[in-house]
């Protein structure tokens, strides 16, 4: 009953999304555009600061169980916690999107030192040795070796993080941040006095579309880079 | 604007109290981990047993592209559309108008990661124990229950800690649209420019994360076989072919 009230209301039907997407056309597009620049950039300073420390974890076994707690802690802090904490933390405005920014790659590193540190440890025993016997030092084996064996593990997981951060970013909407999640923010105002849809369904068909678009990009790209998984024809 | 007055909000017994105008810390922390023990509680009792019977009798694996999908929606989206769909049916005060449309998203998510492990980690325990476990004599149930979800333990807590966290973080976000909660300090302290009070909101709800899932690793650690926990420690060593595979997989299920 539920459902068919909302179908039938005609001007804030969900399926007015849209006719309100025409008509907020260039909004529209900016925030999806920066909700999307959001989502990529802390995944890619994330990742570039959990491969040095996936592989210190890995190379020094010690240091595998602190590093993946502490990291792990990192995990436990909700996201807007740390959108309200860290504009104190760093001297930042409250709306200034470095902060989401920050908060993701935070994120991003929390899950990744863990994934790239088993990612390297999923290298077989004889590959590696094979590698040293053949002459690869240790930075060339890393680069040459593990690393492209250890890609789909890493692609696994930067699917993981980039899929959760184009949820989390929308939350940084309610403290103010311009992006996708503004439509959420703005179909809540819009429906104080009767409930108003589409910006609400537009809102989350384009944040499952961006997560899905992103995460095609990741399955694609590990593709492209790890030609032999098809070649031995094992998937 | 300093930090002082951060720490002097926080630790100010008056904050703590309920006064007249407003609700006070203890309240509102005792409300936050109220929502979100019920909808944790729902979960467990739909994910569970059906990731329980599932995983026993191999049917239905779509179920882990399923988690990938949820985790897609922007659980704030969900929040006020659930809100917008279900505040108009309410009449009268009280809390139900911001209550339920809340519980309904928590269960929402808390489910497909509570599903999928509970799934995956059945799934993984080894055909040797299994078949053993049958040539002993015994039924189906007592597999699942005497040696399927034992060795499932350590997977099944991985999900229902991520499951935690996910709607602790999401309780917070549900005070956007009205909910009490340890998120009503971080918004209405947005609202009022009192910045004092929005990073002590913030403070107590990573601190209420923090103890939940220390308290959950503990439960964890005490709960599980210490044959199964060695179990784990053991395909941690050398890797072997199709390490990476295995990896993968295992990264699809667990790190939701």
């Amino acid at each position: 009953m539920i459902l068919a009230d909302t179908l039938t209301a005609s001007d804030s039907s969900p399926l007015q999304l849209f006719s309100y997407f025409s008509h907020h056309r260039h909004q529209v597009l900016s925030w999806t555009w920066s909700h999307a620049w959001l989502s990529v950039v802390p995944v890619v300073v994330g990742l570039a600061v959990s491969l040095p420390l996936g592989w210190i974890a890995r190379r020094y076994k010690w240091t595998y169980p602190p590093m993946v707690s502490l990291t792990g802690l990192l995990y436990t802090i909700p996201s807007i916690a740390l959108f309200v904490i860290l504009p104190r933390l760093l001297g930042t405005q409250i709306l200034d999107p470095i902060n989401v920014v920050i908060a993701l790659a935070i994120y991003t590193v929390a899950l990744m030192v863990r994934v790239v540190a088993d990612g390297l440890g999923a290298v077989p025993e004889d590959v590696a040795q094979a590698a040293t016997a053949m002459g690869y030092t240790t930075v060339g084996r890393l680069v040459k070796v593990d690393l492209p064996i250890a890609l789909p593990v890493i692609a696994a997981g930067l699917r993981v993080a980039t899929v959760s951060n184009v949820s989390m970013v929308a939350v940084a909407a309610t403290v103010g941040v311009p992006e996708l999640g503004q439509l959420f923010t703005n179909g809540f105002q819009l429906s104080a006095g009767s409930p108003y849809y589409p910006p609400i369904a537009l809102g989350i068909v384009l944040c499952v579309v961006l997560a899905l678009v992103l995460d095609a990009l990741i399955v694609l790209l590990n593709r492209l880079l790890t030609p032999w998984r098809r070649a031995a024809g094992a998937r | 604007m300093s930090d002082s007055n951060t720490w002097s909000w926080l630790f100010d017994g008056a904050n703590w109290r309920n006064t007249y105008g407003q609700t006070g810390i203890a309240t509102q922390l005792a409300n936050h981990v109220e929502y979100s023990a019920i909808a944790l509680g729902i979960a467990v009792a739909i994910g569970l047993p059906l990731g329980l019977v599932i995983g026993h009798t191999c049917r239905a694996a779509f179920l882990v592209s399923v988690v990938n999908g949820v985790r897609a929606l922007p659980s704030i989206g969900l929040l006020v559309l659930f809100y917008v769909i279900l505040a108009p049916h309410f009449h009268g005060r009280g809390n139900g108008v911001f209550l339920i449309p809340t519980e309904i998203v928590l269960i929402l998510l808390a489910i497909p990661p509570i599903l999928a492990n509970t799934y995956a980690g059945v799934q993984n325990v080894g055909d040797a124990a299994r078949d053993a476990a049958r040539g002993m004599g015994m039924t189906g149930g007592q597999v699942l229950w005497k040696v399927e979800f034992p060795n499932a333990l350590p997977l099944i807590f991985s999900g229902f800690r991520s499951a935690t966290l996910q709607v602790i973080s999401t309780a917070t976000v549900a005070a956007y649209v009205g909910l009490g909660g340890l998120g009503r300090f971080v918004y209405d302290g947005l609202a009022s420019h009192d910045f004092p009070q929005v990073v002590s909101g913030a403070i107590l709800v990573a601190v209420l994360a923090l103890v939940a899932d220390l308290a959950l690793a503990l439960v964890q650690r005490y709960a599980t076989s210490r044959g199964v926990t060695g179990r784990f420690a053991r395909t941690r060593g050398a890797a072997t072919p199709g390490a990476v595979d295995g990896a993968v997989e295992q990264l699809e299920v667990a790190t939701t």
